[in-house]
């Protein structure tokens, strides 16, 4: 586990929940995220809970095929889906990049399609499955903040 | 009223012409399934690249097929959202251009309104029907909405994905069961003689999205397809067996189908049930699932509603339907054509008090 890595063992959608709202609380305007995990794996409850604790009232539903969905919340934030992203200057061209100096908070999936686009400081997610369907392990790691 | 109707919103270019908004005289439609195909998705930057190509042509063999001048053109509608921004900006742009050269007012149509109207687009609608209060269900690939219908148009949203849209939840578990793209086809394809209750998929709202936001909307008339996808991830890590495409993959994708649409069915249940319309509808590119058609099928008659369906032609995204939309009063005129901007993210309002 690479340093500053905090690893955490999640029981259900309320555990999954619980660790975003706890993130969520930590969070400043211009934050960025970038969250890895497979198809299934469990990212969209991830994004739901963190959607709930910033106060956003409206479904947070799935930016793959808009690339991008903006809430309203305590921050803005910015969902995006990079998985048919090629490279930094497509991202930039889709308007990723003003996502990211909005001053909101920007959660972007498969983040590793674009990696040069991720501003330093940028809090790293790693869901993977469980023992079992209800929990989860996930790794935060956080890069320094600029 | 002649309209040139123009459609970009993801990976199909289309350009139409409608004579009033019964009459489709035109609808030239180019899929750029081929090219996303690798890639197991529409990637942006080949849909926006195409669209520029392509339009053009696209444009003048619409004009042609109607056999219309331009100067017998009375408005230029187009899809303004919502959509891929960058697919979305080639059309808007080319309209505003159109709109501009020939001087005729350029009309602004949400993507949904189009899939809406699709329906009204059937010769076969029953007259008395047309000003009735009806229930549409509009599925594909980025959609999944419940519509109240009052006059021809859209009165209220009732319900939609609190997560996933039904035909990326046919698109990511078709990958999951490698499948290929498009996964709605895909699914339904390697579905065809596998047996639809070997596997019991989730139908509800998943622990996920039981306390999720709904917007306004009630709670049971929304929809969610991401634990549906979980739920199959974990099939699969138990059993891998069930990929074997001579042995359990009918069955897996026919039991994964049958979820995803009894799903839908529920839905229209409770909403048809709360909402007692004269008649139920069904659009978009999902709408041509047969199992979907035939469920639907069974339901409406069960209830005793008359069932409209989209025709085939005008399911999946095409101008045809936002030029017959604009002649029928769906759109917003632009007025200097060039203040007409992109949204692509354009929710739908609320029904209140549904």
């Amino acid at each position: 586990m690479a340093p500053g890595t905090t690893e955490h063992r999640v029981s259900g959608v309320e555990g999954t929940h619980a660790l975003a709202a706890a993130l969520a609380a930590d969070l400043r305007p211009g934050d960025a995220i970038a969250l890895h995990g497979d198809l299934g794996a469990g990212k969209t409850t991830f994004v739901q809970g963190l959607g709930a604790a910033l106060r956003v009232r409206e479904p947070v539903t799935s930016p793959t095929f808009t690339l991008v969905n903006e809430y309203r919340g305590a921050l803005t934030l910015y969902h995006v889906d990079l998985y048919r992203i090629d490279g930094e200057a497509e991202a930039v061209d889709a308007g990723i990049g003003d996502c990211l100096s909005a001053g909101g908070v920007t959660l972007v999936e498969w983040a590793e399609r674009a990696p040069g686009l991720m501003p330093p400081g940028t809090i790293h997610i790693d869901i993977e499955p469980g023992s079992d369907e209800e929990s989860r392990v996930i790794r935060i790691r956080r890069g320094e903040r600029p | 009223m002649k309209v040139l109707g123009i459609e970009t919103s993801c990976d199909e270019t289309s350009a139409a012409v409608a004579d009033g908004p019964r009459r489709v005289l035109s609808n030239v439609i180019h899929t750029q399934i081929a090219q996303h195909q690798p890639y197991g998705g529409v990637v942006p930057e080949v849909a926006a690249r195409s669209h520029v190509e392509r339009l053009p042509g696209i444009v003048e063999e619409a004009m042609r097929r109607a056999a219309a001048g331009w100067d017998g053109l009375d408005a230029v509608a187009v899809t303004s959202g919502p959509g891929l921004a960058t697919s979305l900006l080639v059309g808007v742009a080319a309209a505003k251009a159109f709109a501009i050269r020939t001087g005729r007012p350029l009309i602004s149509v949400h993507h949904l309104d189009g899939h809406l109207y699709s329906v009204f687009l059937d010769p076969a609608f029953p007259e008395p029907l047309r000003g009735a209060e009806g229930l549409a269900l509009l599925v594909s690939g980025g959609h999944t909405s419940l519509v109240r219908i009052r006059d021809g148009r859209r009165a209220g949203l009732l319900g939609a994905t609190l997560d996933d849209a039904a035909g990326e939840a046919l698109d990511k578990g078709a990958k999951l069961m490698g499948l290929g793209y498009p996964g709605g086809p895909a699914v339904e394809k390697t579905a065809a003689g596998g047996d639809r209750d070997r596997h019991a998929f989730p139908r509800g709202l998943g622990p996920g999205t039981q306390n999720a936001p709904c917007g306004g909307m009630r709670r049971d008339l929304c929809f969610s397809f991401s634990g549906l996808k979980t739920a199959l991830l974990y099939h699969l890590r138990g059993h891998p067996e069930d990929l074997d495409p001579a042995r359990g993959l009918p069955h897996l994708a026919a039991s994964y189908q049958e979820a995803v649409v009894d799903a839908l069915i529920a839905r229209v249940r409770r909403a048809a049930d709360l909402t007692r319309p004269a008649f139920l509808a069904c659009a978009g590119g999902v709408a041509r699932n047969r199992r979907l058609r035939e469920k639907l099928g069974m339901f409406a008659a069960s209830a005793g509603l008359p069932l409209m369906l989209a025709p085939p032609e005008f399911c999946t995204d095409n101008a045809g339907m936002i030029a017959a939309a604009a002649a029928a009063g769906l759109g917003t005129p632009v007025d200097p054509p060039g203040a007409l901007e992109i949204r692509p993210t354009w929710p739908l309002p609320v029904e209140e008090g549904a």
